[in-house]
């Protein structure tokens, strides 16, 4: 019983050890450093896995959570009500938002009466981790959608991103709109 | 001496410095594109076409870093180092026949800055100043990881040294000359030194690797180890220097190896072009055969680096005196015998 769970290899590469004297052509080396040279030079001609960086973009993941985005619906009115749920489910404490009422003359901006007047993300506290995005009932913040990662700065203070970066830009929520009607 | 020979002299002076220069130059480049190829990855690609100005933004940054120089009572000898081992890695380039004659204005040009007819014992004895210049920075450097390091060049150049010059034995008794030029003639056609003498040429090749500090024997400056051995304490472009002399000591050696075993700048059907197409044609495609053969033994030289890890001490030392010193001594006993038989 024994020796037959010993003879098992899960990897499939088991090899026993042998401790046998080297022979003479093996003792020279010559042939394992030629084995050697011809393994190297294969990797040479080998198709090379870099990515030019700035020139090429690896693709990102559909699920990659990147810099968020507060979208608009398909008449490019704002979906977020300023409820405050993203803010109390986020573990790092990054968003802080104040809200507004609506004024009869915005029925074009903002899709309920409630808005977010302030709406800031600490990029420096976020941990990208998504709970804001699952937490939101309107559908209003996302990480997935906006395809960018924070860049980088040299002053903590450029890292608190209001509304100006993250609403979604109204012609891409157009474009969206049209889009779907086409479909 | 006339002044038409003192000035195609200089001329040939001249083009061998820059040309070793540049080879040495353009070797740091080709080395970080052989590793990233062997490795997968493309290599410096951003200073110009394929990198090609990589060499001259590496030769800029050296130039403009900081002249450090540690607390040591030899300040002298601290500068002298690099001076040294950059001077004699030039200085061997003198006698290697680059080519056959070139027949312009009226004279005949060899393609050679000076054709004695001891070359062969003058490229041993620079080679062996050489080390001085490893020895003398080590020491200055007041630096235990730049000693230990400059210790084992030394014993590494004595011991290997012994062997290169007995492997040579077996190859001047064929050719019964030292000079490099007549050596490079008599293997006119496919007549090559290395078909008839194979084991020398192995143990000169392994020796060349010692010689050189190039893995699997660069023990003297064995980053992992010895942080980078004898030049720790260099910067700048005294740093430059050493790491400069190192690959135009590798196209030196590179060069040797070429015309003492692989024809030097023949190839095979330069009597029928020197005949039909005519003297200059014939030798500057020589020329190219010379150059192409020494950018294998580079490429070669890289290529190993990349293969083979670097050996332990006992193991360089068991290696040099027990294997190659006894093999060299039976490769000049087998080549007199048959010499005997058959001459």
């Amino acid at each position: 019983m024994s020796t037959t769970i010993q003879n098992i290899s899960l990897s499939g590469r088991k090899k026993q050890v042998s401790n046998k004297e080297m022979t003479f052509l093996e003792n020279l080396y010559l042939v394992a450093i030629v084995k050697g040279l011809l393994i190297t030079i294969k990797h040479f001609f080998r198709k090379k896995v870099t990515i030019h960086y700035p020139e090429q973009v690896r693709e990102m993941s559909s699920v990659y959570r990147g810099q968020h985005q507060l979208k608009r619906d398909e008449q490019g009115r704002e979906n977020c009500t300023a409820c405050g749920l993203c803010a109390l489910s986020c573990p790092a404490e990054a968003i802080t938002m104040k809200a507004a009422e609506r004024k009869p003359n915005e029925k074009h901006l903002y899709r309920e009466e409630k808005y977010a007047e302030i709406y800031e993300i600490n990029m420096l506290r976020c941990i990208f981790c998504g709970l804001c995005e699952e937490a939101c009932p309107k559908d209003a913040i996302y990480l997935t959608t906006s395809k960018v990662l924070v860049p980088s700065s040299y002053e903590r203070e450029d890292f608190i991103f209001g509304k100006d970066k993250l609403v979604m830009p109204l012609d891409i929520a157009m474009q969206n709109a049209q889009l779907k009607n086409a479909n | 001496m006339d002044s038409a020979f003192i000035i195609e002299k200089s001329v040939v002076i001249l083009v061998v410095f820059a040309l070793t220069m540049i080879m040495a130059m353009y070797s740091t480049w080709a080395e970080r594109k052989v590793a990233a190829f062997l490795q997968d990855r493309v290599g410096p690609n951003r200073a110009g076409w394929g990198g090609l100005l990589q060499p001259l933004a590496d030769g800029l940054k050296l130039f403009s870093k900081e002249e450090f120089s540690p607390n040591t009572p030899n300040k002298f000898l601290f500068v002298v180092g690099p001076a040294i081992a950059m001077s004699t890695a030039l200085m061997t380039s003198a006698v290697i026949p680059w080519g056959d004659k070139l027949h312009l204005f009226g004279r005949d040009i060899l393609l050679q800055a000076t054709d004695i007819d001891n070359a062969l014992l003058y490229i041993f004895a620079v080679v062996s100043v050489g080390v001085y210049g490893i020895m003398i920075g080590g020491w200055a450097s007041n630096n235990k990881f730049s000693l230990m390091g400059a210790v084992r060049a030394a014993s590494q150049m004595v011991s290997y040294e012994v062997a290169m010059g007995l492997s040579m034995i077996a190859l001047l008794m064929m050719t019964g000359t030292l000079s490099l030029r007549e050596i490079s003639a008599q293997q006119a056609g496919m007549n090559w030194n290395v078909f008839y003498q194979p084991v020398s040429f192995l143990i000169f090749l392994i020796c060349a690797f010692a010689e050189t500090n190039r893995t699997p024997f660069d023990l003297a400056e064995c980053e992992s180890e010895l942080i980078g051995g004898y030049h720790t304490e260099y910067s700048s472009m005294k740093m430059g220097f050493y790491l400069f002399a190192e690959y135009a000591n590798m196209f030196i050696s590179s060069a040797i190896l070429a015309v003492l075993f692989f024809g030097g700048y023949n190839y095979p059907g330069m009597q029928w072009m020197v005949e039909n197409v005519g003297v200059n044609t014939a030798n500057i495609l020589g020329f190219l055969a010379l150059f192409i053969k020494i950018c294998g033994f580079i490429f070669f030289y890289m290529w190993v680096r990349w293969t083979i890890p670097r050996f332990r001490y006992d193991q360089l030392m068991h290696l040099g005196w027990k294997v190659l010193i006894p093999l060299a001594i039976l490769n000049i006993m087998v080549t007199g015998i048959c010499l005997l038989l058959f001459k």
